[in-house]
């Protein structure tokens, strides 16, 4: 698992312990559970943790995916620079948030995935990985495919007069010429 | 209207069934635990929230025993060799294997999300009904004792406990929150982004599916979910004793109630495709001891590894896979190659190009080894084989007209299918119907790829030689071609063979027309049926599928083409 870039794993499981602790808090809320107070801070623990995992980060090496619309959110997860930048702070972070939803039922697994993400996290960090803004770049990357050439071409091409096209066998040393791509042998 | 029904109804009809196994399992199990007479008592403590809790678990028990099922690749493949009567419409379902699990997989997460938190809401109310929170009836009912003559039905028994211990306490409760926990790793490692980036780590955390599967069935061993026995004697009439809580056991109209706790059923769904996906590892286990020898090795250019192996009783179909196992690079990895020689020769071979970090150190090992070796001792480096599995390309013998089209490294599995076209029509082989093929190779660059340049040329040269020129027609579509390219071609237009691949037919820029294409196959081939077989990129798929279907005629006398799909 050489190449293994940590922190995609641990994006997609701190997104998603987010959103059960979102659900687990609304649950908890809205049957006004005992302890409910725990309940309503899953619900504002969640938002956050969504918030701030949604935007992806960049890959070292290879090609990120943005998740859709995530453009304002990576704007805004940047501007904390160094504290959102660094994994240490994240892993500890999700490691803190988690704690109160241990308190209550509805919150529990929320809890225990979100502190998962929080080690998953803290190998990410201690690997050296952090966070790069996916912006959007001003210039293409790579060279658009050329269209296909529908038609056969209306004009000959230009061609050099007769003469120089006869074949000089007579003169064999000025008719050899240069290959204008250099040729090489297939490797076995 | 008629090419969409040709071209996906059968799929269609396969989820709609599904999909309203589903919906009646939901409904009934709903309607058996919101109107039973046996729950009136539990209902009274739980509201709807039993019944909520319930359907899903149905629909759940469902579906897991469906997950297992598309993934057993060894029964697909004995389910598509006993299909061969019943037409290739219905075989090609198989390929669709791996989008079937996804479904299955997003409802079992769905129904899982349902179910727990209905349970949370009932574990709270249970809880609130022992501390007497709520009206009388309700907190008789939870006093009822576990005791000799009498049986409780509020699974919380102490009134001072939280919510949280009891779920920790019970095995219902403890599996419960362990097997989700298990399922929520295996989908945050499942999504498509980890998956194509990062296999491993994909597939060691899917093994926690032995942990779900162990889990699952235990999860109802504590019977908590408990309903009235109606069957004591004398019997209780809920409806009349239900206002007179403090009367029970005094008045012979109402004996305290019995309850007793639901059977657990859901191992009766899972154990059979538990059993059958064992099966399955025990046979992977059973080839991975079998000895595979090496025939040749050869490094072909651009980092190309093709390994030539026998293997006793190994037996093999165009287009199929199969997985390979190195120890000496991983002992749990097993990783999908197609293979490209044909069924005819007496070897089966792969290409291996570099990809990753499995695919890297193989290389490397086997440049290490020197190249062009014969039979290697077989503790020098062990290779584990698995398969063949099919795919597909089985069919493709069965169609009149084929066209193939093989996108970047999709083109491996058509070295066989030619291969084996070739060899059959040597041989004069029945069973080939193919009377005319259209293959189209696509890819940004040759690099990598010249060992199938090869092969064309050898086919070239022997169709030539039997004056068979027509049999095949290729076509290799450079996506990626620059000025350097350009100038290379003009200066060389006039000669007989392509500059790049040294090939008879001349290469050509950019994408294909597909429009053109398939008005050409139509031209040519107006009363065939034409079977158009693709392995490469989602979106090409895409274009194909629809071009299939718009060129399509319903009439069965003129043209139809049937689009077929490779996976892994």
């Amino acid at each position: 698992m050489g190449k293994i870039e940590w922190a995609m794993w641990a994006n997609e499981q701190a997104l998603a312990s987010g959103l059960i602790l979102l659900t687990g808090g609304i649950v908890g809320v809205a049957g006004q559970f005992r302890g409910w107070q725990f309940a309503a801070y899953g619900v504002a623990a969640g938002v956050f943790v969504c918030l701030l995992e949604y935007p992806r980060g960049k890959r070292s090496k290879g090609t990120s995916v943005a998740r859709t619309g995530q453009y304002c959110f990576t704007v805004c997860v940047k501007a904390f620079g160094p504290l959102t930048r660094n994994y240490y702070v994240r892993a500890f972070l999700h490691a803190a948030i988690c704690v109160p939803g241990g308190f209550m039922l509805a919150t529990v697994l929320g809890c225990v995935c979100l502190g998962i993400a929080s080690l998953i996290y803290l190998a990410a960090a201690i690997r050296g990985e952090h966070w790069e803004p996916i912006l959007p770049r001003t210039e293409t990357q790579r060279k658009p495919v050329p269209p296909s050439i529908k038609n056969p071409p209306s004009n000959p091409p230009p061609r050099p007069p007769p003469e120089m096209r006869r074949k000089r066998v007579d003169d064999l040393e000025g008719a050899a010429y240069d290959n204008p791509i250099p040729v090489t042998a297939n490797e076995y | 209207m008629g090419n969409w029904i040709i071209n996906h109804g059968l799929t269609s009809f396969i989820l709609v069934v599904w999909m309203g196994i589903n919906i009646f399992l939901f409904v009934w199990f709903y309607f058996f635990y919101d109107l039973g007479d046996q729950f009136f008592y539990t209902r009274h403590i739980l509201g709807s929230a039993l019944a909520w809790a319930r359907a899903p678990a149905a629909v759940l028990n469902f579906n897991c025993l469906l997950i297992l099922l598309p993934v057993c690749r060894n029964l697909l493949s004995l389910l598509r060799g006993s299909f061969v009567c019943c037409g290739r419409t219905m075989r090609k379902q198989l390929d669709k294997n791996l989008s079937f699990h996804k479904l299955v997989a997003y409802m079992i997460g769905l129904m899982t999300a349902v179910h727990m938190i209905a349970h949370l809401l009932n574990v709270e109310w249970y809880n609130n009904s022992r501390q007497g929170v709520y009206d009388k009836l309700s907190t008789a009912l939870s006093n009822l004792e576990d005791s000799d003559n009498t049986t409780y039905l509020n699974p919380i028994r102490t009134t001072d406990i939280i919510p949280t211990y009891f779920v920790f306490t019970t095995i219902a409760g403890l599996t419960g929150v362990i097997i989700t926990l298990c399922l929520i790793l295996i989908i945050t490692s499942s999504m498509e982004v980890i998956r194509r980036s990062y296999f491993e780590v994909f597939w060691y955390t899917h093994h926690l599916f032995v942990i779900f599967f162990a889990g699952l069935v235990f999860h109802g061993a504590g019977r908590i979910v408990r309903s009235q026995n109606m069957d004591t004697i004398p019997p209780h009439n809920f409806t009349f004793c239900k206002d007179r809580s403090d009367d029970w056991g005094r008045i012979p109209e109402c004996p305290i109630p019995q309850f007793r706790g639901g059977f657990p059923q859901t191992w009766m769904w899972v154990i059979g495709p538990m059993v059958l996906y064992l099966c399955e590892r025990l046979l992977r286990f059973i080839r991975y001891m079998q000895a595979v020898r090496y025939r040749k090795i050869v490094m072909r250019p651009s980092k190309v590894l093709e390994l030539q192996l026998v293997k006793n009783g190994f037996t093999m179909e165009v287009g199929q896979y199969v997985f390979l196992n190195c120890p000496a690079i991983s002992q749990l990895e097993w990783h999908p190659f197609t293979m490209t020689s044909a069924p005819e020769e007496d070897f089966f071979s792969v290409h291996i190009r570099s990809a990753g970090d499995w695919t890297n150190k193989l290389i490397s090992i086997m440049e290490h080894l020197g190249s062009k070796c014969e039979i290697l001792r077989r503790d020098w480096v062990l290779m584990g084989v698995d398969g063949p599995f099919g795919t597909a390309s089985e069919d493709v013998f069965d169609y009149e007209v084929a066209m193939l089209v093989g996108a970047g490294i999709g083109v491996t599995p058509f070295a066989s299918i030619l291969k084996s076209i070739w060899y059959k029509f040597k041989e004069s082989n029945p069973k080939l119907r193919t009377r005319k093929i259209y293959f189209y190779w696509l890819c940004r660059e040759t690099h990598a790829f010249e060992w199938f340049a090869d092969l064309l040329q050898v086919l070239e040269k022997e169709m030539d030689e039997r004056g068979m020129g027509d049999f095949l027609t290729y076509n290799l579509y450079l996506t990626g071609w620059d000025q350097n390219l350009t100038n290379a071609v003009t200066v060389r237009f006039d000669e007989d063979t392509d500059v790049v691949t040294g090939l008879k037919q001349k290469t050509h820029y950019g994408r294909p027309i597909w429009d053109k294409e398939f008005e050409k196959v139509r031209k040519e081939n107006p009363t065939s049926v034409v079977g158009t077989f693709l392995c490469g990129p989602e979106a090409l798929a895409k274009v194909l599928e629809k071009k299939c279907a718009k060129y399509s005629d319903v009439d069965p006398r003129k043209t139809k083409f049937y689009f077929n799909k490779e996976n892994f």
